[in-house]
């Protein structure tokens, strides 16, 4: 009897080690218990693709998921010391609000292709090239085999790929379409809190994981990036369940 | 018959060696500020004045006068020894500028001229005679006198260069024979013996050898002065044999069978690489551009060119930036032969890595990164947005070069995007004048604004433009209830009408 249940405890533990994928890869923690123990691996896996969409077609949501993105480099830039590559299409990207959310001036290149596929091509160049410590690329059209090259290359390179992913028409879910990415975010601006004198608070973005490799996917409310790309969880919502926050807005999305 | 299309161009220093040897910039000869200058140099056992200034012709020096007779003339003419060798010298460099920023064809005619090939160059020096007031100009500056010819064939441009009338002679298409008629026979760059023996059968000017028939002329004159009058006059081509510009590295591979494949073109790439970087190597040289010339079986060339954004020798990188070219290359039947230019280089030399082996600074080098990425998508596509000194925030962002590290924003809360044009609120309710808006519509929906941060008074630019004397935007951070935050701003504060027209606007959208 008693024999059973000292066993009991080992033998737990081997089955979990079986149970669970080698994680013999470098991983890039958020720093905040509750998304990186809901990580598969800890954190973010640094030799992958990662996707990020907005909750909804909205600007402000849009704005959470590149600001969400350029934490997750800025944090890796911070580490590696190598400059993040910011490729996009578009021009309305702002830098000095980007500097604030830890990717300075000194800290970015950036690339603007003209389309979609020389966007995917200059990534693939930057991956193989080495320099880079991230890359981040704002994208609407990208199928399943590019996507499937990307994780090939950025797992060969250790660099995390950054995709943020654009609808590529209204009321289009572009996280519907097949992907090989290694998790895939779903990003929207969630009220902040209030603050006892007039002002706004600290932003405030609902993060929900998608789909991830070896793990479950979740939602919760975290407090947005600060000048070194961190995030925060709010001190009222840390004990609460994930699941149930969020406006009645977020519940229905 | 081509040769006659040739437009050909001699530049000469009638007072050849009469300026200072060292230096481009020495006064012209004959200018006033200076005692009268001659030069003397060994002429078979003789100390003859080779060169004289105008100042001192006008005493009675002349050139070929012997030395010792031009002292007892003019007891305080300046004398120095003639250099031939330094002349030749700088008329070297003239041909290596002539190459470089004039036409690709240009030789030094010696002792004292310079050929210039113009067919095909002389449209983008604005024609043929700007070109030429314009070179004489460029003399005249350098401190040189020059006298300018422009004509079909290179002998008859030599010949009006010395002996035509004016300064700048330019003879137009098919009137050689015409034009070099009054000149003497000395024009034709005869032997002396030739020469000699012209003047004893009576022939002056070029003018009296025209008529006469062609046997019995080289019969008395010799056939090398049959040779000279046929190239001035065209029936004969005179190739220039351009100044080569030395100082471009180059490699050269020809093939013993044409190729038509990629993998082969790669190849061939990287075997021509690898000879140029012990080129660049052996001249601690750094390549910025390289060009790649084919040469095709049917005779035409393929070009590709690839740029850098820092000198480099490094083969790998250089290869994987002409493998992006390969694309671009029509071998058509096949391709025989390749060559590989540097024309812009920069020096490399060894560098300090002190700072990064002590694992002091962990910057990584973003050139290798910058030209990949430029060979594919283009220069002007890859940049940093550098800040600007400038509280207005469309300006307050610039791009600039990527290999360097820009400053940073002073850290007032910005959005992450910016519209390039600020889009008009409606039905605004705000408290005035300092207050953030309540609700507002904008694109057609209706926010209600619960937090709102503010203001931040910018003010326009009144050195830039003349509206924004008084300008002032009035900005605030917001946040509706569904927990959107935003970047609106108000023209003018509220108080004075010339601030602004009180108008709300969305210029951005925080995360």
């Amino acid at each position: 009897m008693y024999a059973v249940a000292d066993s009991l405890p080992t033998t737990i533990a081997q089955l979990r080690a079986v149970a669970t994928p080698a994680a013999d890869f470098r991983v890039m923690p958020f720093g905040i218990a509750e998304i990186d123990d809901r990580l598969g691996a800890g954190g973010l896996r640094a030799g992958a693709l990662h996707e990020a969409a907005a909750l909804s077609a909205s600007l402000v949501d849009d704005a959470a998921a590149t600001l969400f993105l350029a934490g997750i480099a800025a944090r890796e830039a911070r580490a590696a010391g190598g400059p993040v590559l910011w490729a996009s299409c578009r021009s309305d990207l702002y830098a000095p609000g980007l500097s604030q959310a830890g990717l300075t001036a000194a800290n970015v290149i950036f690339a603007r292709p003209q389309d979609d596929a020389a966007l995917l091509a200059v990534i693939e160049d930057a991956v193989r090239d080495g320099t880079p410590s991230a890359i981040v690329g704002e994208v609407s059209r990208v199928s399943m085999v590019a996507t499937r090259r990307l994780q090939l290359v950025a797992a060969e390179a250790d660099m995390p790929v950054l995709l943020l992913r654009r609808p590529r028409a209204r009321d289009q879910d572009p996280l519907a379409e097949p992907s090989a990415a290694w998790t895939r975010w779903r990003i929207g601006s969630a009220p902040s809190a209030r603050l006892s004198v007039a002002g706004v608070g600290r932003a405030r973005w609902s993060v929900g994981l998608a789909r991830q490799r070896g793990g479950e996917s979740f939602s919760l409310i975290v407090e947005g990036s600060d000048e070194t790309g961190r995030l925060a969880v709010p001190a009222e919502l840390g004990h609460r369940a994930a699941e149930t926050v969020g406006t009645a807005r977020y519940a229905v999305a | 018959m081509r040769e006659l299309e040739r437009r050909s161009e001699a530049a000469s220093h009638p007072f050849r060696g009469a300026t200072s040897t060292r230096s481009l910039t020495a006064s012209s000869a004959g200018q006033v500020g200076h005692a009268p200058l001659a030069l003397i140099g060994k002429v078979g056992r003789h100390e003859e004045v080779v060169a004289a200034c105008t100042g001192a012709q006008a005493l009675g020096i002349h050139p070929g006068m012997a030395a010792t007779h031009a002292r007892a003339l003019v007891s305080d003419l300046d004398f120095r020894p003639a250099e031939p060798e330094v002349d030749g010298a700088l008329l070297d460099r003239l041909a290596l500028l002539a190459v470089r920023r004039w036409s690709p064809i240009a030789a030094v005619s010696p002792p004292d001229g310079l050929w210039i090939d113009l067919s095909g160059c002389a449209h983008l020096h604005g024609g043929e005679e700007r070109f030429c007031r314009r070179l004489l100009a460029f003399c005249r500056r350098a401190g040189f006198t020059a006298r300018v010819a422009v004509a079909d064939t290179a002998g008859a441009a030599h010949a009006l260069a010395r002996f035509g009338k004016e300064d700048l002679v330019r003879v137009e298409a098919r009137a050689t024979a015409d034009a070099l008629a009054p000149l003497p026979i000395a024009a034709l760059r005869l032997a002396p013996t030739a020469l000699a023996a012209a003047r004893k059968f009576g022939f002056d000017r070029i003018a009296d050898l025209l008529p006469v028939a062609r046997g019995p002329l080289a019969r008395r004159l010799g056939l090398p002065a049959i040779t000279r009058l046929d190239q001035a006059l065209g029936a004969i081509a005179e190739p220039i044999t351009p100044r080569d510009d030395p100082e471009v590295p180059i490699a050269e591979r020809r093939l013993l069978e044409p190729i038509g494949t990629a993998e082969a073109i790669e190849q061939v790439m990287a075997d021509l690489l690898g000879d140029l970087a012990q080129v660049l190597q052996a001249k601690g040289l750094g390549a910025r551009s390289l060009r790649l010339t084919g040469l095709r079986v049917d005779g035409s060339e393929q070009v590709v060119t690839v740029g850098t954004s820092r000198p480099t020798r490094e083969v790998p990188h250089l290869l994987r930036l002409l493998k992006l070219r390969i694309e671009r290359i029509d071998p058509g039947m096949g391709i025989e032969q390749f060559r590989l230019v540097a024309p812009h280089t920069e020096p490399l030399d060894a560098v300090d890595l002190g700072a990064v082996l002590a694992g002091e600074t962990l910057v990584r080098d973003p050139s290798r990164l910058v030209d990949v990425i430029a060979g594919r998508i283009g220069v002007r596509s890859v940049f940093r947005l550098a800040p600007v000194e400038s509280h207005v925030p469309e300006r307050a962002v610039a791009h600039s070069d990527p290999n360097q590290m820009p400053g940073d924003w002073p850290s007032w809360q910005r959005p992450i995007r910016l519209f390039a044009r600020p889009e008009p609120l409606s039905r605004v309710m705000a408290l005035m004048p300092d207050q953030p808006p309540r609700r507002f519509e904008w694109r057609g929906r209706t926010y209600k604004v619960v937090a709102g941060d503010g203001p931040e008074r910018v003010h326009g630019e009144w050195w830039r433009r003349e509206a924004e004397v008084w300008a002032v935007r009035d900005y605030y951070r917001v946040e509706d209830d569904q927990g959107g935050r935003y970047w609106v701003f108000r023209r003018g504060d509220g108080f004075e009408d010339d601030t602004g027209d009180l108008s709300w606007w969305m210029h951005g959208v925080f995360g």
